[in-house]
């Protein structure tokens, strides 16, 4: 919480005596960063301080599975989605497109996960939402959190599409970059998550 | 205004303190104070337009609709075929108030769901106000020679984003509460009432600051203005300004010293309170030392900032007052504070959003607010905000708690609501002056020129409305008053910085 606002550039008469600020897309999606992180940041609290309080079962440490592969590929896609920027940057269409697929698909592989995950929690263990206030504090939590990167694949599905028309050229390199930091958010906030869910609270 | 009156019920006195304080936070002050920076940040740094239009634009909406929710909860609150409703939990909407059990209908939920709407709408605009003073300012104009409003705005809108959202999060939790029977504040599970109001204050102070410092800003313009002299302690203004941002972040459980935290609490609390009277003083003395040796012209603008100036002191001091743990546990709940806040956002907030209007009407429409008008209201509402709001500090010494609808006489409170409810009155009249003020110079008012307060800043550069691009040419500076440079090419301040 100690971020009080985006890391503030000065902006100097370069040496070419050229007017430069910083751009105004990656602040705004520092600034989106700001705010989000604020309110995973209670969800996060509320997790902690209800941990171990239900009044009833099950319990983490009874049915919670420490993700690892699916927290992999989470991870693995902010590496692929940084080179598939690269690549655009040097214009070489083809290995963008192959590493923005991967990404989408190292991302639709985490959601899997997280369906299954779900999946099994409420039909062999029975544990909802309303069911105590660790099915209250994990669904909300890792929810919001799926949320987000539901959110962010749409927004790379869309830049797919549009590759896959031809209309993504190296010109479009600051755009990807900002949706890429969004991307990078979102598997940071899954780091916390998964030390606060899997780690602490098991 | 007399024992045992019960003009309203107690029901409809709940439903309408809880629509007054939402309404006037959430509908009234953010809406007013974040348009007044939509419009005048980007004329002040010579932008053409906010960074992202698009945005802005769904931000405005998302206010909109969230103010619609909210008033629609007096037809559908009960469903649309039940009575008419609204919601009656308070602004502050306290865990089991909220519960299913005891807010059954809809009402609670267009509460909820408005202010939550509203409140995505205010992390937009704020981000969108970062990405333009950050990243739209004109050549020359480097972070230090900013307008003091822009850097003001800046500091609101980077503590929007992590003030407003605590919000967003514990109204989604409670929405969770309500629909998918969860439990984060349902005490019979586990739960806790006291974690909401620890999130609900989270945000709700900040929010006083959110609000506040557009408020500093307006001051910051107008003072120099009419005492014709440079703002005094430029750097120090700014860092101030970020410094309040910074420990208002962790002063919130000063709302909550009577639910009987520990004492290492309490004592954090009543420190850090208190540290934010520090830098708040040191802005007050800088206005002070602004106008100390200037020509002032007691213009309505300077009228209205000269009464904030006295009544924010007032309101500062009896908030440092009740930050004393145990002077707050005896005040606490009454009348005391419902003065002392509205010492804050009427005596402070409302008279500089005043000021700002009669300054920049004339930029705006193309034509002058009448002084004389304008002087009647200032009168008017000085009187009146001065008979309704200092004696609601006696009533709550004398014990008057707050929220009740009606009182038992011979409690010595009589007179004193009296007194209120004509402030109250004479308030309302000097309201419709200031709204007969607006509508008749929009036609009749002199016609005002490109700079008629012979200002130092860049929006008294364009033409009176300026045009929808802003600057025909984007504008080129070297000091902190462009316009003083340009008037005055024999001894810039551009010389001195």
């Amino acid at each position: 919480m100690s971020t009080f606002a985006p890391p503030i550039v000065e902006p100097t008469f370069d040496t070419a005596g050229v007017w430069s600020l910083p751009s105004r897309g990656k602040v705004g999606m520092a600034s989106l960063i700001v705010a989000e992180s604020a309110i995973f940041t209670i969800f996060v609290v509320a997790y902690l301080y209800y941990l171990g309080k239900s009044l009833s079962g099950p319990t983490p440490r009874e049915v919670l599975e420490v993700p690892i592969f699916y927290t992999f590929c989470l991870l693995s896609s902010s590496l692929t989605i940084h080179y598939a920027g690269k690549s655009l940057e040097r214009d070489k269409k083809r290995a963008f497109l192959g590493l923005w697929l991967l990404t989408i698909v190292l991302g639709g592989l985490f959601m899997f996960g997280t369906a299954r995950e779900w999946y099994r929690l409420i039909y062999e263990h029975g544990l909802t939402i309303a069911t105590n206030l660790f099915g209250t504090t994990y669904y909300s939590l890792v929810g919001l959190h799926a949320f987000h990167v539901t959110a962010g694949l749409i927004m790379l599905s869309i830049v797919l599409a549009f590759s896959l028309a031809g209309r993504v050229t190296p010109r479009h390199f600051g755009r990807i970059d900002v949706l890429a930091l969004y991307w990078h958010f979102v598997d940071a906030v899954w780091v916390v998550v998964f030390t606060v869910v899997y780690v602490i609270g098991r | 205004m007399y024992p045992h009156n019960d003009f309203v019920s107690p029901q409809v006195f709940n439903r309408m303190f809880t629509m007054h304080g939402t309404t006037m936070i959430f509908f009234f002050a953010m809406p007013i104070l974040f348009g007044f920076g939509n419009y005048l940040v980007p004329l002040m740094i010579g932008a053409r337009d906010m960074a992202f239009p698009r945005l802005n634009a769904f931000s405005f909406w998302l206010s909109a609709l969230g103010g619609f929710l909210l008033y629609f909860s007096f037809l559908g609150g009960s469903g649309l075929y039940g009575a008419g409703s609204a919601p009656d939990v308070g602004w502050w909407a306290y865990a089991p108030l909220t519960a299913r059990a005891f807010s059954p209908g809809s009402s609670t939920d267009y509460w909820t769901i408005a202010v939550l709407v509203s409140g995505f709408g205010s992390i937009g605009t704020a981000v969108n106000l970062i990405a333009t003073i950050l990243c739209m300012r004109c050549p020359g104009m480097t972070l230090g020679r900013m307008p003091l409003l822009s850097w003001l705005y800046l500091t609101m809108s980077g503590l929007a984003l992590i003030g407003i959202t605590p919000l967003s999060a514990a109204q989604l939790m409670l929405l969770v509460d309500r629909y998918l029977g969860g439990h984060f504040f349902d005490t019979q599970a586990g739960g806790s009432a006291t974690l909401w109001m620890h999130f609900f204050w989270i945000f709700g102070h900040p929010e006083v600051y959110i609000l506040v410092i557009p408020a500093f800003a307006f001051m910051s313009e107008i003072i120099p203005v009419f005492s014709r002299k440079p703002i005094f302690g430029y750097p120090v203004m700014v860092a101030a300004t970020v410094c309040i941002a910074f420990v208002s972040m962790s002063v919130w459980a000063h709302h909550m010293f009577t639910i009987g935290m520990n004492s290492y609490a309490n004592s954090f609390f009543a420190i850090t309170t208190m540290a934010v009277g520090v830098p708040t003083g040191i802005k007050i003395f800088n206005w002070l030392g602004t106008m100390w040796g200037g020509r002032i012209q007691f213009k309505t603008p300077m009228l209205f900032a000269i009464a904030f100036l006295f009544q924010f002191l007032i309101a500062g001091l009896t908030g440092i007052i009740q930050a004393a743990v145990p002077f707050d546990w005896q005040l606490s709940l009454s009348y005391f504070v419902v003065a002392h806040f509205h010492y804050v956002i009427v005596g402070g907030i409302l008279f500089a959003i005043f000021a700002a209007f009669y300054y920049w009407y004339p930029k705006v429409t193309g034509r002058m607010l009448s002084e004389r008008l304008g002087t009647l209201h200032f009168w008017l509402f000085v009187i009146g905000f001065h008979l309704t709001f200092d004696p609601m500090h006696f009533a709550g010494l004398l014990g008057m708690p707050r929220r009740i609808y009606t009182f038992e006489p011979g409690r010595g409170w009589d007179a004193i609501n009296l007194i209120v409810s004509i402030g109250a009155f004479i308030q309302a009249v000097g309201i419709l002056v200031f709204v007969a003020n607006l509508i008749l110079s929009y036609w009749k008012g002199a016609r005002a020129g490109n700079d008629p307060w012979d200002a130092w800043t860049l929006e008294w550069l364009t033409s009176s409305p300026p045009p929808a691009y802003n600057f025909a040419s984007i504008p080129t500076i070297a000091s902190r008053r462009p316009l003083w440079d340009l008037k005055h090419p024999e001894d810039p301040d551009s010389r001195y910085e």
